[in-house]
């Protein structure tokens, strides 16, 4: 074993950008995948000495415990005008949000969309698992109609509860979005994927050519109260019919 | 050197001192009375000027968050508002008192509750100085009287909030925004270098330089360190009410009471003074320039002095009488007067009142 293991084998080693902090998040959860390959992206960027990552409210509030570059934690749904505070004023940096469902299109819509429309340099990450995760399974404005919930018991009526929200959708028409795309980490091949389109963005903001936004969809097995192998494929087949995978909006080339 | 004077509104004021200052960004939505701050530096441009970033955000719950990011970062932040607006902030402005982040806020009050008038108030006093948005938490207070001083507490504000890692407002009155008066202008100063801001502030998430890294965050989900980082605040308060109390006297050295009052008030209560004077009464004024930390040590050397009544006059139904109350502890009588909903008292009246309820009573 101690003989496979020379400098020249090896294949794969983890970030520095991760810290050595046990996730908090739920064994099969997709945010772990999503924390790594963002950090890979910015190291192998050479970005980590000039990035300012903002964290959310939610599952990934602890974002900044795991991610090893200099962070701020924002108030509810406000990460993207924070992001826009700094980049404004430190328009030669890297800046991005890391944000859930409920922070980015619940709470935070009015940020979300200006901060867009007003074709901010920044690139925002968007997890999309349908449900609020840390406060325990409440209904989230994309969760899926019939859905249930802790607040949808009976599932998610339209009638008396609305739509779910394509927020990506909704962004991919503003002028100032020059690159949106919707990923998912539940395959190597969709990793891979969601890497090249975090990986596009951070280089779209180098070039200043507007608001990036990367929406990963998510399972939540926890909250969807699913093994996570069952949680992945309900989410194949309820989650990526209504969040269909692709790029939504590229630049023009 | 010849000053250099200018006749300005004291919302102008405010953005000249802001360039002036060496402020890096000002992020700030429209309301009545105080929309000339961001016009201002709108058409003064202060990017040619010295490179300073002026944004008009979608909402003041976007302002202040901008503010967060731009503070957070090491950066001269500030915004500005009328008093619903202020009250959209609250939230930010917690969060900004939780992460010990350094900006300026300052709120042109208007009278309220609700959309109220966009008449001049006071009314904002408890917000300012009690919390206003949630947990354990204190503004530095400036109370401008006039706009020199809208100009200098400015400069005066971002010096503390520095110093001690805390965000300043300036509470300041639709009346004192609105009024334009001779303002002595200061030299520019440069604004800080990136070099700089990590000297001065090595907490700022300026880009990770190799193995230290910084974060910015008011969370602390173990409640016995949660508690730690609210006894280090304490002690930073306490600090603050120490050394950085600041008020003015006017003619309180043989006086037998005092009138307290600030901003727009206080220069009422000048008048007040000079009419009591002449009909006999020993009538003095305590200007508290800082609202918090109040000046209540003042309070009680005045009463050890000999002064046997306070009459906090203000632009509201009764808010800093609280304060003046605590600091008299029962020894002499403190009254309250106040017009309110955007209505300022007469010099007559406010006389009249202390006749009353003070020196009758």
């Amino acid at each position: 074993m101690e003989d496979i293991k020379k400098p020249e084998n090896l294949v794969y080693k983890t970030t520095d950008l991760m810290t050595d902090k046990v996730l908090s998040y739920c064994p099969g959860c997709g945010h772990g995948v999503i924390h790594r390959i963002a950090m890979e992206v910015i190291e192998e960027m050479g970005l980590s000495e000039q990035t300012i990552g903002i964290a959310p409210v939610g599952c990934s509030v602890l974002a900044y415990e795991f991610m090893n570059i200099d962070m701020q934690q924002a108030a509810h749904g406000r990460a993207p005008a924070v992001a826009t505070g700094i980049k404004r004023i430190w328009p030669e940096k890297t800046v991005f949000t890391y944000q859930g469902d409920g922070d980015l299109a619940a709470i935070g819509t009015a940020e979300t969309i200006h901060a867009c429309n007003r074709g901010e340099n920044i690139t925002i990450i968007f997890v999309n698992n349908g449900i609020y995760g840390m406060t325990g399974g409440q209904m989230a404005p994309t969760t899926l109609e019939g859905m249930k919930s802790s607040t949808s018991p009976y599932g998610r009526e339209q009638k008396s509860m609305g739509y779910p929200l394509k927020m990506t959708e909704l962004v991919a028409t503003l002028p100032g979005t020059c690159y949106v795309t919707r990923q998912a980490v539940h395959k190597p091949g969709n990793v891979r994927k969601t890497k090249k389109a975090i990986k596009k963005a951070f280089q779209l903001q180098q070039e200043k050519k507007g608001t990036s936004f990367v929406e990963v969809v998510s399972n939540c097995n926890s909250g969807w109260k699913m093994t996570p192998v069952k949680s992945n494929k309900w989410m194949e087949e309820n989650m990526f019919p209504f969040y269909p995978l692709g790029d939504i909006k590229t630049p023009e080339e | 050197m010849e000053q250099e004077l200018r006749l300005m509104k004291g919302n102008e004021a405010i953005a000249e001192a802001a360039i002036r200052a060496g402020v890096d960004a000002y992020y700030g939505y429209p309301i009545t009375p105080q929309s000339e701050v961001m016009e201002y530096l709108m058409a003064e441009q202060p990017e040619k000027r010295t490179g300073m970033v002026v944004l008009q955000a979608e909402s003041e719950v976007s302002s202040i968050n901008m503010v967060y990011g731009a503070a957070g970062s090491g950066k001269r932040s500030m915004t500005s508002s009328s008093s619903p607006g202020v009250s959209l902030m609250q939230e930010g402005i917690s969060y900004i008192a939780g992460a010990e982040l350094p900006c300026v806020l300052v709120n042109v009050v208007r009278g309220g509750p609700g959309l109220g008038t966009i008449q001049p108030s006071q009314a904002d006093y408890f917000q300012s100085t009690k919390g206003g948005g949630h947990g354990d938490y204190r503004l530095i207070t400036l109370a401008p009287s006039s706009v020199q001083e809208m100009y200098d507490f400015l400069i005066t504000a971002f010096d503390l909030a520095e110093k001690y890692r805390n965000p300043a407002m300036i509470l300041t009155d639709g009346a004192i925004g609105q009024m334009m008066e001779k303002v002595v202008l200061s030299e520019q100063k440069p604004r800080r270098t990136e070099e700089e801001i990590n000297k001065a502030f090595p907490w700022a998430t300026t880009g990770r330089s190799g193995s230290n890294r910084r974060i910015i965050t008011s969370l602390e989900l173990d409640p016995a360190r949660q508690e730690q980082v609210n006894l280090h605040l304490q002690a930073k308060y306490a600090e603050v009410e120490e050394k950085e109390v600041r008020f003015e006297k006017v003619q309180c050295d043989d006086a037998d009471y005092v009138l307290v009052a600030y901003g727009t008030s206080a220069r009422l209560c000048q008048q007040t003074v000079k009419m009591a004077r002449e009909k006999g009464i020993k009538l003095g004024l305590l200007r508290p320039i800082t609202l918090w930390p109040f000046p209540k040590k003042e309070i009680a050397s005045l009463i050890n002095q000999g002064v046997k009544g306070f009459l906090s006059v203000e632009m509201s139904a009764g808010q800093m009488i609280e304060d003046v109350q605590l600091a008299a502890a029962g020894k002499v009588p403190a009254a309250h007067f106040g017009r309110f909903g955007g209505m300022i008292a007469s010099p007559e009246e406010i006389l009249e009142n202390l006749e009353q309820k003070i020196i009758g009573g």
